[in-house]
């Protein structure tokens, strides 16, 4: 109900000393605020680039109005706290979508600008900022600053991916994409190794807007990388769908399930069935856009299933070059490490470059697998996964991590993190940027 | 019973929570809306967020509901806005810390005028606005703290306790004339008028919203949102004087 602070994979769990519940971005006044200052909004970024530990969290969950909408050339202004779940209800009857979304809709437009968010559609559109023509920034010095790429440039290319740390950001303007239907059309093709995932992508990429592929992470050997490349485009035709209802989660974890319910086993178990459910080497399906972006969001609460100890999403990006001998080895590492993934999820990340200054993403190929927390055997794992992306000049993604070494952090952003300083409002701070930073 | 469409909607206290979540449901539909509230810069938000989400049209006026000289206006401007007009939502309100009020005559007052006697004022104008309409909706957002005085909020429960008995009365009267008018009562509701205070069964305002709108159409009588408050609050008020004179942390 508002009071718990939390990310979304409920580790590590840190109050803050102060919750500023903004109501109005009018009255956002910082003057006077126990220092550090942070920004939360929907708390789904997965370790701890949204919390703030003995700080002041300032919730952005009211402020969901939307200033202006330009129903003819697609652009929308609103408040940061405003969910994509909720613009969708706005934007897609009128033929409207996000240029850029994660596979969840419950985050906050502040947030995906604060974590330069991708998608399925990064090899064709880039980051979420790319699509960010303005934002309302408010530092703690009671600066009100209006950014653009026109307008405090510096300043809007430092929030873009900044992680809140260059100030609250208010209200962002956002140039949507045309669509004529709710439907998309799927592909889903099954690989038999890594080599024939990535070529599948590779291929997938030149005509479909979105792509995707999941990986069984249990497999070695000759088969380690077999999954299922999964491509999608929106439907051209325009079916009357538009207006269609939107639909509530199938189902609602209601509390913590039990350690046992996604362990190694179970895990095994699921991903064995999920690619062997399809026989066929292709599928075709034509799909709402909510089951094909947001399968995730049908169980409401999914990261409890987790259960107390919580979890960790691991994201990292290495260059396309040597990029499939990497993918193994940090597979082949995670196995070794007694890492098992309930989702791993392979993509490709295309050249279009963000205008963020921090932001995560770089052309190669990017990994993501979720894990239960384990052990040190887990996270001594994990940090020799780092080493090998770093070794390949490649980083990990802020918004899903919760362990990475500070120096191996600093050593991963150097050149980005010195020109991203200045910017830094001296009033705000985050656990994560504690960690980091300062270990 | 009968549905009726509600397009013509008047809200008084339209910055409050639960007024900009019900304002939201009916903007989806196309509804046209005017919008009366205090904090002109708010309002306008509002007003942007609702047009933007699809209301056909939004009109703002900005007043200070304490003083009663404006309510008139507000009845007649609202009138030459909508022509005829479908349904009133009274929203407005304050909740004051009873703790100061406990020794402060003057501040208790004022909270009664807001909370009572402006909520009054406003209702019967368009108590009889709606009666020679002969349709419409009288939509007023009382609680279930008016139920019974407690300790912790009786200032604001008293207001709430002459609404509901105010409501009640104008529901009789007004149903020979065909209209509608409904008591909301909400348990407490997760809102920044409630910021600081922790309760058992609070809700979202978004909840209370949908629970409204529900029973606008439905032409209910008495709304109590959610409905498990109904429940408690018939426990509440049975429990006799002698028990509840030493419950003295409800």
């Amino acid at each position: 109900m508002g009071t718990t602070f939390e990310s979304w994979g409920r580790y590590p769990t840190v109050e803050p000393s102060t919750v500023v519940d903004l109501a109005w971005t009018q009255d956002l006044n910082l003057r006077g605020v126990q220092a550090p200052v942070l920004a939360y909004g929907k708390g789904r970024s997965y370790g701890d680039v949204c919390l703030n530990a003995q700080g002041t969290i300032v919730s952005m969950d009211r402020c969901t109005r939307i200033r202006e909408f330009d129903r003819e050339r697609g652009i929308i202004t609103a408040e940061a706290g405003l969910s994509i779940q909720e613009l969708l209800r706005v934007i897609v009857p009128h033929g409207w979508f996000v240029p850029v979304t994660p596979g969840t809709k419950y985050v906050t437009l502040g947030g995906a600008v604060a974590n330069d968010v991708h998608g399925k559609n990064h090899h064709r559109v880039g980051t979420f900022g790319c699509h960010v023509t303005a934002f309302t920034l408010v530092r703690t010095d009671g600066t009100v600053m209006d950014c653009s790429p026109q307008h405090h440039a510096e300043m809007f290319a430092a929030t873009i991916g900044g992680l809140g740390l260059t100030g609250i950001i208010a209200t962002v303007t956002l140039q949507l994409i045309p669509i004529a239907s709710r439907m998309i059309d799927e592909e889903s093709i099954k690989s038999r190794s890594l080599r024939e995932t990535i070529d599948l992508t590779i291929s997938s990429d030149e005509d479909w807007d979105y792509t995707v592929s999941w990986i069984d992470v249990l497999a070695s050997g000759a088969k380690l990388g077999k999954g299922l490349v999964l491509r999608g485009n929106f439907s051209a035709v325009a079916d009357g769908t538009l207006r269609a209802p939107w639909k509530e989660p199938l189902l609602k974890i209601p509390l913590e399930g039990p350690s046992w319910l996604l362990s190694k086993p179970t895990i095994a178990m699921f991903n064995t069935v999920w690619y062997g459910k399809q026989f066929a080497s292709m599928h075709r399906r034509h799909i709402d856009l909510e089951p094909f972006f947001y399968p995730l969001d049908a169980v409401d609460r999914w990261n409890l299933l987790y259960g107390k100890r919580g979890m960790l999403q691991y994201q990292c990006v290495v260059p396309l070059e040597g990029g499939e001998d990497a993918m193994r080895r940090i597979l082949s590492t995670m196995q070794g490490g007694g890492i098992s993934s309930f989702l791993a999820v392979l993509k490709m990340f295309g050249n279009v470059a963000s205008p963020g200054m921090m932001s995560f993403p770089r052309p190669g190929l990017t990994l993501t697998l979720d894990m239960p927390i384990g052990g040190k055997r887990m996270f001594d794992a994990l940090d020799r996964c780092d080493a090998i992306v770093h070794e390949m000049g490649g980083r990990i993604y802020p918004a899903k991590d919760a362990r990475v070494q500070g120096s191996m952090f600093r050593a991963m952003y150097a050149q980005e993190l010195a020109a991203f300083q200045p910017y830094i409002d001296p009033g705000m701070s985050s656990s994560f940027w504690r960690r980091v930073t300062q270990e | 019973m009968a549905t009726q469409e509600c397009t013509r909607i008047v809200i008084i206290g339209a910055t409050s929570a639960i007024a900009q979540e019900v304002a939201k449901l009916y903007a989806v539909q196309g509804a046209r809306l005017f919008c009366v509230a205090r904090d002109e810069q708010k309002v306008i938000a509002v007003a942007s967020d609702l047009r933007a989400r699809g209301a056909e049209e939004v009109s703002v006026y900005v007043a200070d509901l304490r003083a009663r000289d404006v309510h008139a206006d507000i009845v007649a401007r609202s009138q030459s806005v909508l022509g005829t007009i479908d349904c009133v939502i009274i929203a407005h309100g304050v909740l004051p810390d009873q703790h100061v009020l406990d020794h402060d005559v003057d501040a208790t007052i004022e909270s009664f005028m807001i909370n009572a006697v402006s909520v009054i004022s406003i209702s019967h104008r368009y108590a009889e606005v709606l009666e020679q309409q002969g349709s419409g909706s009288l939509v007023g957002i009382s609680s279930v703290a008016g139920e019974r005085g407690r300790a912790s909020n009786y200032a604001y429960g008293a207001a709430k306790a002459a609404m509901t008995a105010y409501y009640s009365g104008l529901t009789v009267r007004l149903r020979p004339a065909g209209v509608h008018v409904l008591t909301v009562k909400p348990g407490p509701v997760d809102t920044p008028m409630t910021k600081g205070i922790k309760m058992p069964l609070m809700v979202p305002p978004r909840a209370v919203a949908a629970d409204i709108v529900r029973a606008v159409s439905r032409r209910a009588i008495v709304l109590y949102t959610p409905g498990v408050w109904r429940f408690i609050m018939a426990l509440v008020r049975a429990i006799p004087d002698k028990l509840f004179v030493k419950l003295t942390k409800f």
